[in-house]
């Protein structure tokens, strides 16, 4: 195995374990940090499948950027479901025999990859061009955009303009999912897509990417509104409790 | 009548540019020793404050989940940067909410993130140095924490649970704020934010009664700790005498009185209000709900009613069941606490009250969502029910009734600009400016509707309009309270009013009292 194959073996256990790893300890966090009050934004749903509900909205239809802002949200849905299909379209690389819905969504995710730069182009224009947004944007928030721009061009590299051996790229990836590594294609535009891969899912649990699992923890949209029907204390806050009364 | 620019109404609302540190200058009054001391924080900035600070962070963060998921997911996308009247009526940049929260945010990455520890330019983290300290106290008093951004983040990113915290470690560090610590530490001392002791209390009360009285005929009774007594009425200690509070507990009054329940106030507990969530203190939230509880179960009430006010009905809506209850020693029956709103909302569908509408014909209303009703609590027990209460007892008691524009009303309400412990003197030039938005919808329905008055269901917000309005070229009392058009509707039984519109008053118009 090449010297280069060998780095990206390397790289890949170690970005797969520090996301895992990161993302974990950082939900255990979020779960395991009392929520002492509460306080759903209201109006809120008065029980609990309102709650998933509510929650399903947010996350699958972005409803209160919709609410608040026509043009976030255009590019944002853009983004985030062209980069679903264009994921999920990948996972014929990591499963052998190919899903058959895998194989539905291909065709789709290929385009999609379009959608997601579109989106992130808006989204990225938008820190230029609004003030506000500009003020707001801090020096990561540029390159992160960078890297995901980065991932989509290089892919759209490879799917429509420069081929690269897929069928090794697969055995690459099996094999690591088997622990046999295999050599990886050393094409430019391969290594470059899945080098910035790499480094999102570094960052992922260390950055504003937590987002993706924050959003489920968030009080003010996954509590029900029941305050006066039940009540809610909190650990630290019974301690308090103990003993006055 | 201002030493300072009063924001132009225009047809629109318009969203301004960022400008920096345009009301940076506008931070409360400090908080004097004794006032820090009597709640129980350090009479005056420690010595070793930021470590201090940061501990209390530290605290913070493993102790409220709202606050670590909010400081760590939001993603810079802007949606909620023109969504603060703060922001819209000062053109400040650290008034869009993210910038607020960004100014907390800095430094706890700097603290407790790996990518602040070890590339605080790149993520935008900063050490906590004296000057971000007074940002800090400009900005998160610059804060009504309305919760409207909250609203529109695609993560419910609530920048009050920010400034709450913010506001409990400058507190913890010895710089506090002096109206809400004043404030909590007068109830303490004597039961209502306004130091008003029991015997002006049961002087006002009669004088109440005689205007009642005076104005019907019929004896309505405004009892103060009177045990035994089915409801425990909490009301903001505004409504005792201020303008158009009080006018609104006289309806409160005469609502019971139509009801023929026997209800109480309680010295003990003579304040709806509790500024200990704005100053996000757990413990003196807490302190000041047990207060309640004691007079409820010190006067032997069934039931508990709170009267009009925003962030009190916040606090008792959402939050008196954990912090004071279980109230297992009320009447079940009913909703504990409940709203006076929906006390009268009852009667009225029970066909209980009987109403004169015309007596508020010589005004055309429009209705104020007060932020802590719309956003922090409900009423009624169904979805959207503190939207739907308010107007209808409102629409009962008159007959011209229209709303301020969809994207300014209901939990897209804009704050009056007074709230959330900005309700002080030395903060006017800030309220004037955030009353701008709110004032600028009011502007649209009297230009289109004819609109004369503006209704309100918060204590905070009525003060704050009556301050404000005349700077927009609005009059003082054409902020009116929701019990107000109440009472000046309701017809009495055996009342002077009930007896002309039977026709059975005598030729000198007296009516035939029994
Ligand atoms: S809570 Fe209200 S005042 Fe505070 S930042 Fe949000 S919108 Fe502005
Ligand atoms: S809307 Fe929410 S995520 Fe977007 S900038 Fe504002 S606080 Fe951050």
């Amino acid at each position: 195995m090449s010297l280069v194959s060998a780095l990206y073996v390397g790289l890949f256990y170690f970005a797969t374990v520090f996301l895992v790893v990161g993302l974990v300890l950082r939900i255990k966090t979020y779960a395991q940090t009392p929520a002492p009050l509460k306080i759903p934004t209201m109006p809120a749903p008065r029980t609990e499948t309102g709650v998933a509900l509510r929650m399903f909205r947010e996350v699958a239809f972005f409803e209160s950027l919709f609410r608040s802002n026509k043009w976030i949200w255009l590019f944002g849905i853009l983004f985030h479901f062209g980069m679903l299909l264009v994921l999920l379209r990948h996972l014929r690389y990591f499963t052998e025999p190919v899903w058959f819905w895998v194989n539905w969504v291909q065709p789709f995710g290929k385009y999609a990859a379009f959608a997601m730069l579109a989106g992130l182009l808006g989204l990225w224009a938008r820190r230029f061009l609004v003030a506000r947004i500009r003020y707001i944007s801090t020096p990561s928030d540029h390159l992160m955009l960078a890297l995901l721009v980065g991932i989509a061009m290089s892919g759209i590299g490879m799917s429509f303009l420069v081929h690269t051996d897929i069928i090794s790229v697969k055995a690459f990836f099996l094999g690591m999912l088997h622990f046999s590594p295999q050599s990886l294609p050393t094409d430019p535009l391969l290594l470059v897509h899945l080098g910035l891969v790499a480094t999102l899912m570094i960052i992922f649990p260390i950055s504003k990417l937590l987002h993706a699992p924050g959003v489920f923890f968030s009080p003010t949209r996954n509590q029900t509104d029941s305050s006066r029907e039940q009540r809610h204390i909190a650990d630290w806050a019974k301690e308090l409790e103990a003993g006055e009364r | 009548m201002a030493d300072f620019d009063v924001p132009e109404l225009k047809e629109y609302l318009e969203v301004p540019e960022p400008r920096e540190n345009v009301t940076n200058h506008l931070a409360p009054f400090t908080a004097k020793p004794d006032h820090q001391t009597d709640l129980g924080f350090p009479a005056e900035l420690v010595d070793n404050w930021k470590e201090v600070a940061i501990d209390k962070m530290g605290d913070l963060l493993g102790k409220y989940r709202s606050l670590r998921v909010f400081l760590d997911t939001c993603v810079h996308c802007g949606a909620c940067t023109d969504k603060c009247h703060y922001y819209l009526g000062t053109t400040d940049a650290n008034n869009m909410p993210v910038a607020r929260q960004e100014l907390l945010r800095k430094v706890y990455r700097r603290y407790f993130t790996f990518a602040g520890k070890y590339f605080p330019k790149l993520v935008g983290a900063t050490d906590l140095t004296e000057e971000v300290l007074d940002d800090w106290y400009s900005y998160f008093h610059q804060c009504s924490q309305c919760r409207r951004c909250s609203v529109f983040c695609p993560y419910g990113i609530d920048t009050a649970e920010i400034s709450m915290a913010a506001r409990e470690i400058m507190d913890e560090v010895g710089k506090g704020q002096k109206y809400c610590n004043e404030i909590i530490a007068k109830v303490y001392k004597i039961g209502n934010n306004l130091g008003l002791p029991q015997p002006a209390l049961a002087d006002t009360l009669e004088g109440l009664e005689e205007d009642i009285e005076d104005e019907t005929g019929v004896k309505v009774r405004l009892p103060l700790d009177e045990k035994g007594a089915d409801i425990l009425l909490i009301t903001p200690s505004a409504d005792f005498f201020a303008e158009p509070h009080v006018d609104g507990l006289m309806g409160y009054a005469k609502v019971f009185h139509e009801a023929g329940v026997s209800w109480t106030l309680s010295s003990e507990a003579s304040e709806a209000a509790n500024f200990g969530m704005f100053i996000g203190s757990y413990d003196n939230m807490r302190k000041l709900a047990l207060r309640i509880r004691k007079a409820a179960l010190d006067l032997g009430v069934k039931r508990i009613i709170f009267g009009e006010c925003g962030h009190a009905w916040r606090v008792a809506y959402s939050f008196l069941n954990t912090l004071a209850g279980p109230f297992d020693f009320l009447d079940q029956k009913y909703p504990i606490p409940q709203h006076i709103c929906e006390f009268t909302y009852d009667l009225l569908n029970e066909n209980k009250l009987r109403m004169n509408k015309a007596e508020n014909d010589h005004m055309t209303l429009t209705f104020h969502d007060s932020c802590n009703v719309a956003r922090g609590a409900g009423m009624g027990g169904f979805e959207g029910g503190q939207f739907v209460i308010p107007r209808a007892v409102i629409k009962a008691s008159c007959n011209n009734y229209y709303d301020m524009d969809d994207d300014t009303i209901h939990d897209a309400t804009f704050c009056c600009g007074g709230g959330g412990g900005l309700l002080t003197d030395d903060l006017m030039e800030i309220r004037v400016k955030g009353a701008m938005p709110r004032m600028q919808a009011l502007k649209q329905v009297t230009e289109e509707h004819g609109v004369t008055n503006l209704a309100a269901i918060c204590a905070i917000c009525k003060s704050q309009f009556a301050k404000t309005l005349p700077y927009f070229g609005f009059s003082m009392d054409q902020i009116v309270s929701v019990h107000q058009l109440v009472s000046n509707a309701i017809v009495l039984k055996g009342s002077e009013q009930e007896a002309e519109l039977d026709g059975t008053a005598d030729e000198n118009g007296e009516a035939e009292t029994a």
